[in-house]
């Protein structure tokens, strides 16, 4: 088979796979390489499932907004698998004052950006959700919010990117960019090398030393963040949760389990003896505590099973988007920082967009790779 | 672990026991195992995430072993080339309560 293609993918996560679903339906041809073993090893498989606009940064919230104005609704209907798009809305608890002035903060620079959230206080929040702790005074509430399945939805970009003729390569990891009379044309990897026109790299926190190629740098680092997982239950509710110190979030998913992310304050410090994405001894019983009080009536509910996964955290807490002038044919799309997930389908559709008209619908300048500056 | 094409020559060819509930926790059947083989679900780990085989209370520990044969005749493999999904802690069903609780008797 030949190696040349339009466009080459680094990184079979959920953003490439999305871009490479949005590239081969407008006839692009595709070429996707994954390092690991499995579609969307790394942060694609291992986040809470947010599709939020509330508490994003005004930078990132356009693209939150676009997709779940315009992409979201139709698309379990669009790939034929079910993502479980659950717009019921966010709620972002506060248990102290000082919480309630984060939520306030967060709230009015998300109303001045056009969103629809508000403050609501116990009496509200007691009806949205009466499951919840009485230690909850107040919270953030933006109905048009929600949560997705982020396993179905990255493999279901996935399947319909290779239904349409999207060449997949798993196992295969890029080692290098090179130039070709000034402009980005080859990728070699481990087994291969790759020619395209156009080379996106969406490798999560494996895009720094791959940008460094060609001597772009991206300033990220990994922070390990883990989840629990309970045995199916009742039905409860359907909000996607948060609380104000970004310390506890979770939602019940379709099937009936509840994931629920946690920490333990050892955050940054903790021990991967294996180098597996193993889960921090101390972080799960941490999260139960915290579970139990906004829920004390999970207590009895069993868990599962626990996992946990690297964000790609952003020296400026934003994604890095776009074209690389400096590098012509190169894309970046990585650094999302913890909320790739829930604009993962509008990044897809923007890049692809961007790659073939050389425009983008949600104005994404505000993310490019050189916007760094040190502070003195 | 090498550089794996996702591609599959062979096309699913329905059978009569294609009804059979192979993964008991959350009821997923040889056929939709083998249909996912097609759709390009080529890892155990990505059979999981696709399906949820071997998510449910047992964790895998019951279906495991027949999800992984059945998906190597699919792809017409040895059975050895399959990697087992990733066990996760922890090993047995726990309560919150008992999780959440770190202190040590005397």
């Amino acid at each position: 088979m030949s190696n040349t293609s339009d466009v080459i993918i680094v990184g079979g996560g959920v953003i490439g796979n999305a871009a490479a679903y949005y590239l081969s339906k407008k006839g692009v041809s595709v070429t996707v390489l994954e390092g690991s073993a499995d579609i969307g090893h790394g942060g694609s498989s291992r986040n809470g499932g947010g599709v939020r606009q509330s508490g994003r940064d005004p930078r990132e919230l356009p693209l939150a907004m676009y997709g779940i104005q315009n992409l979201w609704p139709g698309l379990s209907g669009e790939l034929g698998i079910d993502t479980e798009y659950t717009p019921k809305g966010n709620l972002r608890l506060g248990k102290t004052q000082a919480h309630l002035d984060i939520l306030r903060k967060l709230t009015d620079r998300a109303i001045a950006c056009g969103l629809d959230v508000r403050m609501i206080g116990y009496e509200e929040i007691k009806s949205i959700n009466p499951y919840l702790s009485d230690e909850v005074i107040g919270a953030s509430w933006c109905p048009t919010d929600g949560h997705a399945n982020p396993l179905t939805a990255t493999l279901g970009f996935y399947v319909n990117a290779r239904r349409l003729g999207a060449r997949f390569i798993s196992g295969e990891k890029a080692v290098k960019l090179q130039k070709v009379k000034g402009r980005l044309r080859k990728v070699v990897a481990e087994s291969g090398v790759y020619e395209a026109e156009t080379v996106i790299v969406a490798a999560g926190l494996e895009s720094r030393p791959l940008l460094n190629t060609v001597g772009i740098d991206v300033p990220m680092t990994g922070n390990l963040m883990e989840c629990l997982v309970t045995e199916a239950q009742p039905y409860l509710f359907d909000q996607m949760l948060g609380a104000a110190e970004a310390d506890f979030y979770g939602h019940q998913s379709k099937h009936g389990s509840f994931v629920f992310g946690g920490s333990s304050g050892f955050e940054g410090c903790t021990l991967d003896k294996s180098g597996l994405l193993e889960n921090y001894e101390k972080t799960a019983p941490a999260t139960c505590r915290g579970i139990m009080r906004y829920f004390p009536d999970l207590k009895r509910a069993k868990i599962i099973r626990t996992w946990a996964g690297f964000i790609d955290v952003c020296a400026d807490g934003v994604p890095v988007l776009g074209n690389a002038e400096e590098v012509p044919g190169l894309v970046i799309a990585c650094a999302f920082s913890g909320h790739g997930f829930g604009i993962s389908p509008a990044v897809g559709y923007n890049l692809a967009e961007l790659i073939t008209t050389g425009k983008t619908p949600v104005d994404i300048s505000a993310l490019r790779y050189d916007r760094f500056k040190a502070k003195i | 672990m090498g550089a794996v094409e996702r591609i599959l020559e062979r096309e699913f060819v329905p059978a009569d026991d294609d009804g059979v509930v192979v993964c008991r926790c959350e009821e997923i059947t040889k056929g939709e195992i083998r249909r996912a083989v097609h759709d390009g679900i080529f890892t155990m780990t990505e059979m999981r995430r696709y399906l949820r085989a071997g998510m449910g209370l047992c964790q895998g520990q019951t279906c495991a072993k027949n999800v992984k044969a059945l998906m190597a005749r699919e792809l017409g493999v040895p059975p050895l080339e399959l990697e087992h999904a990733t066990a996760r802690s922890p090993m047995r069903p726990v309560e919150m309560y008992v999780l959440a609780n770190e202190e040590v008797a005397d």
